[in-house]
């Protein structure tokens, strides 16, 4: 494995290995001595202890973001088992909202937590699905039934306003 | 490092060691002298050369040290061996062609000229060559030194090996080069210190 250790500069009429490590010349030493180890982790740490302060700070001082109120759907636009998409809270954010019973609406957001694939609704199954790696979710809570995904898909929180069903908050 | 540049010149060392005295004064060796002073044909002469560590380019004490106890700084000086380090194997001693390390018994430590690190770094001259009546050894800059009848050089030559050093030695001016054939110069007939190179 000299090869790794040599640099990118190799050939035949080079220094022995041990001259290169060990070089008379302070500058071209290679080897870390005690006192540079020390010195590594005591920044490190202090880097992370600094960092930790931070990330205490920053929770300290956060606000919940604040969501808008969206019409999203009247009353029984769709049919039980229907879906209908949206965008919760910007345009871009793309949400899939699933009458799952009389009275029941379900909003998740369609961004599956894998890697971002759309998810469908699959009626037979009763399950949200992400084509590309097969990752199930519960369309009860979000939470996921397989594959690879590891967090459940952002829940958006609907309220019934008279006819129109309102999109709140986003959970998760 | 400051434009200074360090200059031996035996022909004009008196013999009083005052360099031996100031370099005691050192604080990166307080109490030890690391000058090299020697008498020269001392039957029949009073003719004395001090001169300090010439500071090598590829420095024989530190490529023979098994420990990695010597080191030369990017500036070009060749410290004393590391105490944590030196094994107190005398190779240095016995390898550099000067004759330059010093082994210290007590200390189990190498220890050699070092150009007064402490000094040099920061710009302030050596304590021998500041206190050098004759100035035998003299710390000062190139153009300075070119008034003066001798020229300096820095190449050495130990039978085929040459070293080229960072302190300069004061020559006759038409010589290149200094050469010593150690050998020759143990034949009482035919020793001289500077000798042409074949």
């Amino acid at each position: 494995m000299n090869w790794l250790r040599r640099g990118s500069s190799g050939g035949t009429a080079r220094e022995p290995l041990w001259k290169e490590e060990f070089s008379v010349r302070t500058a071209d030493e290679r080897y870390v001595t005690r006192r540079q180890l020390t010195k590594f982790l005591v920044l490190t740490s202090l880097g992370m202890f600094v960092g930790n302060i931070w990330i205490l700070i920053r929770s300290l001082v956060y606000k919940a973001p604040v969501y808008p109120r969206q019409p999203v759907a009247q009353v029984g636009e769709i049919p039980v088992g229907g879906v209908k998409l949206f965008s919760y809270p910007t345009k871009d954010d793309h949400c899939i909202m699933i009458r799952t019973g009389e009275d029941e609406y379900v909003g998740y957001s369609q961004k599956c937590t894998h890697l971002s694939c759309a998810v469908y609704y699959s009626q037979a199954e009763n399950r949200l699905e992400c084509p590309c790696h097969k990752g199930f979710f519960s369309t009860k809570d979000g939470a996921v039934l397989q594959g690879p995904p590891s967090r459940p898909l952002p829940r958006i929180v609907l309220e019934a306003r008279g006819e129109q069903l309102v999109a709140v908050e986003v959970k998760g | 490092m400051f434009g200074y540049e360090f200059y031996v010149d035996p022909s004009r060392c008196i013999g009083c060691r005052s360099c031996l005295q100031a370099c005691e004064e050192c604080d990166t060796h307080r109490g030890k002298s690391m000058i090299n002073f020697d008498f020269i044909e001392r039957k029949e002469s009073i003719r004395s050369a001090a001169y300090v560590c010439w500071h090598c380019d590829e420095p024989t004490c530190a490529q023979v040290c098994p420990a990695d106890a010597i080191k030369k700084g990017e500036d070009g000086i060749v410290h004393s061996s590391l105490k944590p380090r030196c094994i107190a194997c005398n190779n240095c001693v016995l390898a550099c062609p000067f004759g330059i390390p010093k082994m210290m018994i007590p200390e189990q430590q190498m220890m050699k000229c070092d150009m007064c690190y402490d000094r040099t770094s920061i710009g302030k001259r050596p304590m021998c060559a500041t206190v050098c009546p004759s100035q035998a050894l003299s710390y000062v800059r190139p153009e300075e030194i070119a008034s003066r009848r001798e020229k300096p050089t820095n190449i050495f030559y130990f039978g085929s090996q040459k070293i080229t050093t960072k302190v300069y030695m004061m020559a006759p001016a038409e010589r290149e080069a200094i050469a010593l054939d150690v050998v020759d110069y143990m034949w009482e007939e035919n020793h001289e210190l500077v000798a042409a190179r074949q």
